[in-house]
């Protein structure tokens, strides 16, 4: 059982307002990422609900029972944090168990449930080291050996992967994936990468300046994001604000298009534009094209069309992909 | 890489600077071992004459060597003990955001920049003087008979001076490293489940494992010559209670003019420093490794 409701959550350090108030429904044994720009308070948020952080006002409800005042240890819930926090005297065994022996746990049953997170991750072959004579995915997966062995009711995971290399960490994401799925824990993962939220996650909840903008699947948010904030913050290269008026806008404020959801050609009806800049990747095209309409916009194409700087070209939006925006900057639906 | 050319150069321009240090360190040794084979003694001016290893044999056959060496021991290891531990509980204390924490800490870096001899003089006279001191006038206040601390325990407040005077120095150094102890450390602990006082154990001192040791073979290097405070206070007495190697050096040079024997036991001297350093690297220093 794990399932962990937010109500009204505030916080503020002195007069600084960090996290403006904040409400979330999260079900047991669900996968949720916070994801937002660099200081949004993911951090804070998280930290809140361990427990390392007082709650200025509000509620912080799992399974149904108000925690702010419980110390974090009590709470039921494990954390894997950003330096991965092992502890450097402790042998990978003695890290993993460490939790356990403060429970009061017997030798043998700690013995056994060491041994057992330590198969699950594949660490049984460093059990007796220390963690500065492991690499940094071995550390990494100590650090999950640790928060997993307690049997938590979700764990809590802050930019576990950032410190490794690109390969490691497409690695790690699916390995903590897997695990989390295998564990039906519910787990909430902080990250800035857009990536790892839409690949790893059950919901994601996208963050701005303290403020939820939004809480859905990765693909509710990508096909109907709730205003521009997520519009812009979702997909990758990022979705064509229009706010120039044209025949697409039929009253909203602000129209969006997705560079994948234009198609280009040489000639025939459509926005009218010049090439500024290509960038072929083989598999796909980006183009950085200069309309007088409308302004910069960015295309991707799948293939390779043979355009290059300075070709005029043709945009035409898939009309059933345009999404419309007020002055507020909320979705039209 | 420095070509051979410039390397040579290198140990020519040098070598002034480390003459100078290697004479600078071997004249006085050489002197030393030279006064402690002669019978050489002060009241009899230009009688010296070869005394062999005479010297060594009756400065370690003397009572008072056996003694000294204890003094020195247990001076050495009560200084250290009560260093360490309070130089922790302090550093604990001044590591939590209290009220006017950064005047707190100048202050208890202050006895670091006394001289032993001026600390030494404020404990006999202002401090445990048993007529005038502050510590009779709370006894007395309290209805209790004042301690005469240098007659009854001459050991113990020499230690207490002594331990006053090294109480800052680690406690600085523990604070610095507490102060370097990753905060999401102890919060892991702290979702671990642990207490202060696991925490403590498990985390914080192990921690600080290494710190202490560098308080612990600094302290001693300093400690075994202790000899200000003793010669402001008891002047090694009563009897030889509060004689240490480095006082009884003193005494057998300057109260019995015989620098013959005072050379022997500064050698004896320099033989046990570096036996005991020996084995503190050997034993604790295994800690700066890791
Ligand atoms: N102890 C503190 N005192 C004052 N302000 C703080 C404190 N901790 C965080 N903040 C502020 O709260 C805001 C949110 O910080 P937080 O660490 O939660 O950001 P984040 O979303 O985790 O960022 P990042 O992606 O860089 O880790 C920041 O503006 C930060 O300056
Ligand atoms: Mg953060």
């Amino acid at each position: 059982m794990g399932s962990i409701t937010l109500q009204d959550v505030r916080k503020a350090f002195g007069p600084h307002v960090v996290i403006p108030g904040a409400n979330l429904q999260i079900e047991d044994g669900s996968f949720v990422v916070f994801v937002g720009a660099s200081g949004c308070g993911k951090t804070t948020l998280l930290r809140m609900i361990a427990g390392l952080e007082d709650v200025t006002s509000g509620r912080i409800m799992i399974d149904g029972a108000n925690v702010v005042d419980v110390p974090p240890a009590r709470r039921g819930l494990s954390m894997v944090f950003q330096s991965y926090a092992l502890y450097p005297h402790m042998s990978v065994r003695g890290n993993i168990a460490f939790g356990l022996k403060m429970a009061g746990l017997p030798r043998p049953e700690i013995d056994r449930k060491v041994d057992a997170a330590a198969a699950i991750l594949n660490l049984t072959s460093y059990l007796d080291r220390k963690p500065r004579e492991l690499s940094g995915g071995q550390r990494q997966r100590v650090a999950i050996g640790r928060a997993i062995v307690r049997e938590p009711k979700a764990f809590l995971f802050d930019e576990p992967l950032s410190n490794l290399d690109a390969a490691l960490r497409v690695q790690m994401r699916q390995e903590v994936t897997r695990l989390q799925r295998q564990l039906k824990t519910t787990a909430i993962y902080v990250t800035h990468d857009q990536v790892e939220a839409m690949t790893m996650a059950d919901r994601i909840v996208v963050l701005n300046a303290g403020s939820i903008e939004q809480y859905g699947t990765p693909l509710e948010l990508y096909e109907r994001p709730a205003n521009l904030f997520v519009a812009g913050f979702i997909g990758s290269p990022r979705m064509n604000m229009i706010e120039r008026e044209t025949e697409q806008h039929r009253g909203a404020a602000t129209i969006g298009v997705r560079p994948e959801h234009m198609t280009v050609s040489r000639d025939g009806d459509g926005w009218s534009g010049t090439v500024r800049a290509a960038e072929h990747l083989g598999s796909d095209t980006f183009l950085y094209v200069d309309t007088p309409e409308i302004g910069s916009i960015t295309v991707r194409c799948v293939g390779e069309l043979g355009l290059g700087e300075g070709d005029s070209v043709r945009l035409r939006p898939d009309p059933t992909r345009i999404h419309r925006f007020d002055k507020s900057g909320t979705a039209i639906r | 890489m420095a070509t051979q050319q410039a390397r040579t150069l290198g140990r020519l321009m040098l070598s002034p600077t480390i003459i100078l240090l290697f004479v600078w360190m071997i004249v006085p040794l050489a002197m030393t071992i030279y006064f402690s084979a002669l019978n050489y003694n002060l009241l009899n001016p230009g009688m010296e004459n070869f005394a062999g290893l005479d010297n060594y044999y009756y400065f370690l056959t003397d009572p008072a060597f056996l003694a000294a060496f204890r003094n020195t021991l247990v001076l050495v290891g009560s200084v250290l003990a009560i260093t360490v531990v309070f130089g922790i509980l302090i550093a604990l204390l001044l590591d939590q955001p209290i009220l006017g924490r950064n005047v707190v800490r100048l202050m208890v870096i202050g006895p670091f920049f006394i001289m032993p001899t001026v600390s030494a003089l404020v404990w006999k006279n202002l401090l445990m003087h048993p007529v005038s001191g502050l510590f009779a006038w709370i006894a007395t206040s309290l209805g209790l008979e004042p301690i005469d601390w240098f007659a009854e325990a001459p050991m113990f407040a020499i230690i207490l001076i002594v331990s006053w005077q090294w109480l800052p120095f680690a406690t600085l150094i523990l604070l610095t490293a507490l102060q370097s102890l990753d905060a999401e450390q102890r919060e892991a602990a702290e979702m671990d489940g642990a207490r202060s006082l696991s925490t403590f154990l498990y985390i914080t001192l192990p921690h600080l494992a290494r710190p202490i040791t560098v308080v612990i073979l600094i302290e001693t290097i300093f400690l075994l010559s202790v000899f200000a405070d003793i010669f402001v206070t008891t002047g090694g007495g009563p009897g030889l209670q509060t004689t240490n190697i480095a006082f009884l050096i003193y005494s057998q040079a300057l109260m019995h003019y015989d620098v013959g024997t005072a050379s022997a036991g500064g050698l004896v001297a320099v033989v046990v420093a570096n036996i005991l350093a020996f084995f503190l690297v050997r034993i604790v220093g295994r800690n700066l490794e890791a």
